[in-house]
């Protein structure tokens, strides 16, 4: 390897021929983009009408909170491999890893968020009249939607940055590059994927970012 | 530059599969147990070692040490002392060793020891590679004859998808549509992937990287059917448990990596003649066999070794 590794990876990066193709960078940013929306998806199918439920009543708060923090201590390269073990290779076994990647910032986000209306505007909805259903929708979720969208920012960053371990059991992704740049002792190569891959988190963080301060309510928006 | 190659020390690193366990297992002999081989002047480590006593060594990997174990077990049978030196790390390390005469016994690998030497060194005949290693290797080492057995890369299938589509040798698989293989993605690159085999053999194959080193997720996509093909090491005792054909390779794609012992000037005739008899009967399932050993019933190489010389006569 002659040369500065970094340089080089960024002169992969502007290498044209590395733009086109199947397993180009656009089609592999897509196949990551995919991986990581599909991810954070199915766990928000299951974590969020968790949460809403466990921030509403208060029920199972004990449980949720400690499963969510055993699965943040869960090793993902660890769970890919026991389930690709048991369903095979392909993109079940790492689509369930990151599912249960994403889950605990999701159901912490959702609950808290519930939790965090003040009482006073909880017991003014509930004494208008409000269902149990209705103080839910229009006023805890309303007033806690910044910190939902917390936990899908939180949710999806985690899952972008892993989302390179699909590539390990024969997906796509910006893996592949990570990998074979690794393999093959092309440094250049994988730096320009990590490259890659910080670029995408960046992204998808500051859009997330940005959809979190918008989804302030009125009236509790800093002057 | 790792001994065997960065995949192999990745698996172990992950503690997957029971290739780090058996080498755990390997490995976890009581020291102390093996004192009186060193005899009575020994010094401790660095230096030869008594006038009589033969160094054997072996690299950090349990396949390796267990022919290790094979090699000192026929010397000491010859009437010679022995001192084991096991699990050393890297050719960085050993071979500087054997050069000095701190070391006398390695078992080496004949592809990979002339890539040591010879880094654009391209694959030949076991034979050719066997002549150019001991071209370049230096005053004071000698090679003796290489083993049938290898411990390379290959293009393993399923002994039903051998038999059905009548393969013995990567040339048959020429003319056969879709075949995938499951391999590292360095694999893609390497002289004998896809490109070197359409040139080489005239077939067409498309890599499904799997990224656990010929591991257990590579057998699986196999024995799954995801794939109709595997790169797994020849010596690797998955090939047996799970009924699997590794690919003859007449044309030598795959750089060949047979066993054969580098000694040093302290090992005489009749030392190099007591190893040879064990290179001469170390076929390719054998290793595989001694290997399943380890990894499965998770015997010492100690006892491994007794029970093979036993079978064949040599002790």
């Amino acid at each position: 390897m002659n040369g500065n590794p970094y340089l080089e990876a960024f002169a992969w990066l502007g290498d044209p021929t590395h733009w086109s193709g199947p397993s180009g960078i656009p089609m592999r940013t897509l196949e990551h983009l995919g991986y990581t929306v599909l991810g954070v998806a199915v766990a928000a199918l299951i974590a969020i009408p968790l949460g809403l439920f466990v921030g509403h009543t208060g029920i199972g708060k004990g449980i949720a909170v400690t499963a969510a923090g055993a699965a943040r201590a869960l090793p993902t390269l660890g769970l890919v491999t026991l389930f690709a073990l048991m369903v095979g290779i392909g993109l079940t076994a790492p689509m369930l890893a990151f599912v249960i990647l994403a889950i605990p910032s999701l159901l912490a986000g959702a609950s808290s968020a519930v939790e965090s209306a003040d009482p006073a505007t909880v017991d003014a909805a509930r004494a208008q009249g409000m269902t149990e259903w209705q103080i839910l929708t229009r006023v805890e979720v309303p007033l806690g939607m910044p910190l939902i969208v917390g936990g899908f920012r939180g949710a999806t960053v985690q899952v972008v940055a892993t989302a390179m371990l699909a590539a390990y059991v024969g997906n796509g992704g910006l893996g592949r590059y990570i990998f074979l740049g690794l393999g093959s002792q092309d440094y250049p190569q994988m730096i320009a994927g990590s490259v890659l891959v910080i670029a995408l988190a960046l992204v998808l963080d500051l859009a997330l970012l940005l959809t979190q301060r918008l989804t302030l309510p009125r009236g509790t928006r800093p002057a | 530059m790792s001994i065997h190659s960065t995949r192999r020390h990745l698996l172990g690193a992950l503690g997957l599969g029971g290739v780090a366990l058996g080498a755990a297992a390997c490995s976890s002999s009581d020291p102390f147990a093996e004192e009186d081989g060193a005899g009575g002047g020994s010094s401790d480590g660095g230096g030869s070692a008594d006038a009589g006593t033969i160094v054997v060594g072996s690299q950090a990997y349990y396949s390796n040490e267990i022919i290790a174990e094979l090699f000192a077990q026929v010397l000491e049978k010859a009437g010679l002392t022995v001192d084991r030196q096991y699990q050393i790390g890297q050719r960085e390390v050993y071979l500087p060793e054997l050069e000095s005469g701190a070391l006398d016994v390695m078992p080496e690998y004949t592809g990979n020891l002339l890539q040591n030497y010879e880094p654009d060194a391209e694959s030949a005949s076991p034979e050719e590679i066997h002549s150019a290693l001991s071209e370049v290797l230096p005053d004071g080492l000698r090679l003796l004859p290489f083993a049938q057995a290898t411990d390379q890369d290959s293009y393993t299938t399923t002994s039903d998808f051998a038999s059905s589509n009548s393969l013995t040798t990567i040339a048959d698989l020429a003319g056969l549509k879709d075949l995938k293989i499951a391999a590292n993605s360095e694999f893609e690159v390497r002289p004998y992937g896809p490109e070197g085999v359409k040139t080489v053999y005239g077939v067409d194959v498309t890599v499904v990287p799997v990224e656990d080193g010929g591991g257990p997720l590579t057998v699986q996509a196999l024995t799954d059917g995801d794939v109709q093909l595997a790169d797994l090491y020849t010596s690797d005792p998955a090939i047996i448990a799970n009924d699997l054909v590794p690919l003859e390779d007449p044309e030598s794609l795959i750089l060949p990596q047979n066993v054969v012992p580098v000694v040093s000037k302290k090992v005489d005739d009749d030392a190099a003649a007591a190893i040879t008899t064990v290179i001469e009967a170390l076929s390719a399932d054998d290793l595989v066999e001694l290997n399943r050993r380890s990894v499965e019933e998770q015997a010492s190489s100690a006892d491994i070794a007794k029970g093979w010389l036993g079978e064949k006569g040599l002790v």
